[in-house]
């Protein structure tokens, strides 16, 4: 198998978690002091870093049968959440993730926070804001890159993935001085969970010992598979979300929603 | 005490999240199919990806139960 369904995983993964983090950065820098705040998204990265470091190159010492039922099964218990989510979105039972109005949420709660200097950063507020922030949207996506990359052998392949959604992010974050308000999010999580079940569910059924007919080619099918019946689910929850407020506004799917969920 | 259980929680939240039922069918699925495979030497493949599918429409179906949007 190629790295190429790795490393796009992982990119797609971690661009919209990058995303959600650089709309609380934005929100600290522009509001209350830049320095404490890229000192936190520093830090936070660090830890993210660090936590890679450690527990990849010990994942993938493991015994490869018994790596990919472990990790076929929390793969698949991880994306089946994405894809629940991302489904309830999409069919109008839960609120779209709005970027724009996380970062308005975010700058009210910034303004209002006093200053304090602690532990030799000017900004405490900000530096924890920004740390929080980035650490808690990162865990998600270096719990991918640890499982998806040990299941392939490859953590190489799949930390440059989301490198290079780091970069493009943050790059895109500094030209816009915005939140990314217009990426389609719910789109790249349902992408993400579509791959996250259908290579959780193959490794897992590899390390309880079942074969698969044809092989790593099985994907070809399983992928598609997952796809076409999560777009089903979808349709049909669209469908009776349209039975069921006809003629009555829809409240639930306005909700504001916390900006650190997945 | 109350940091393990703070981290225990975040921990429940972040892999296994808003059902549980979900995680528990994929456990169970898996389990079969090793018992299979091992036991009655059945290749079993099939199995995971009914239950997964399955699961996570038996979830949405909870999730949305009697609810309107």
């Amino acid at each position: 198998m190629t790295a190429l369904p790795l490393v796009l995983t992982v990119f797609v993964a971690c661009a919209v978690e990058a995303v959600e983090a650089l709309t609380i950065v934005l929100a600290a820098g522009l509001t209350r002091q830049w320095r404490s705040t890229i000192l936190g998204l520093v830090a936070a990265l660090v830890v993210l870093a660090a936590v890679i470091a450690v527990l990849g190159p010990t994942i993938t010492r493991l015994p490869l049968g018994a790596l990919r039922l472990v990790v076929g099964a929390l793969l698949a218990v991880f994306g089946l959440q994405w894809l629940r989510k991302a489904i309830l979105r999409g069919a109008g039972f839960k609120a779209l993730h709005d970027e724009a109005g996380a970062y308005l949420r975010e700058v009210a709660a910034a303004e209002a926070a006093p200053t304090l200097a602690k532990r030799g950063v000017s900004d405490w507020y900000a530096f924890t804001l920004s740390f929080k922030g980035v650490l808690l949207e990162g865990l998600e996506v270096v719990f991918i890159v640890i499982t998806f990359g040990a299941s392939q052998r490859d953590v190489g392949a799949a930390v440059l993935g989301a490198a290079i959604a780091v970069t493009v992010v943050t790059a895109t974050g500094i030209a816009v001085r915005a939140p990314l308000a217009r990426v389609p999010e719910n789109a790249m999580k349902f992408a993400v969970g579509i791959m996250l079940t259908s290579f959780g569910t193959f490794w897992g059924a590899e390390g309880a010992g079942a074969s698969w007919p044809g092989n790593d080619a099985a994907l070809l099918v399983g992928v598609p598979v997952v796809a076409l019946v999560s777009l089903g689910y979808t349709v049909a929850l669209r469908r009776r979300a349209r039975r069921g407020s006809r003629g009555r506004p829809a409240a639930g799917a306005h909700q504001p929603e916390e900006v650190t969920s997945p | 005490m109350k940091r393990i259980r703070a981290i225990a929680g975040f921990a429940y939240d972040f892999v296994i999240g808003d059902d549980w039922r979900v995680a528990a069918v994929v456990v169970a699925a898996l389990a079969l199919t090793a018992l299979a495979v091992h036991v009655a030497d059945l290749n079993a493949w099939w199995l995971p990806p009914v239950a997964v599918l399955a699961a996570l429409g038996w979830s949405l179906r909870r999730a949305v139960g009697g609810r309107k949007p």
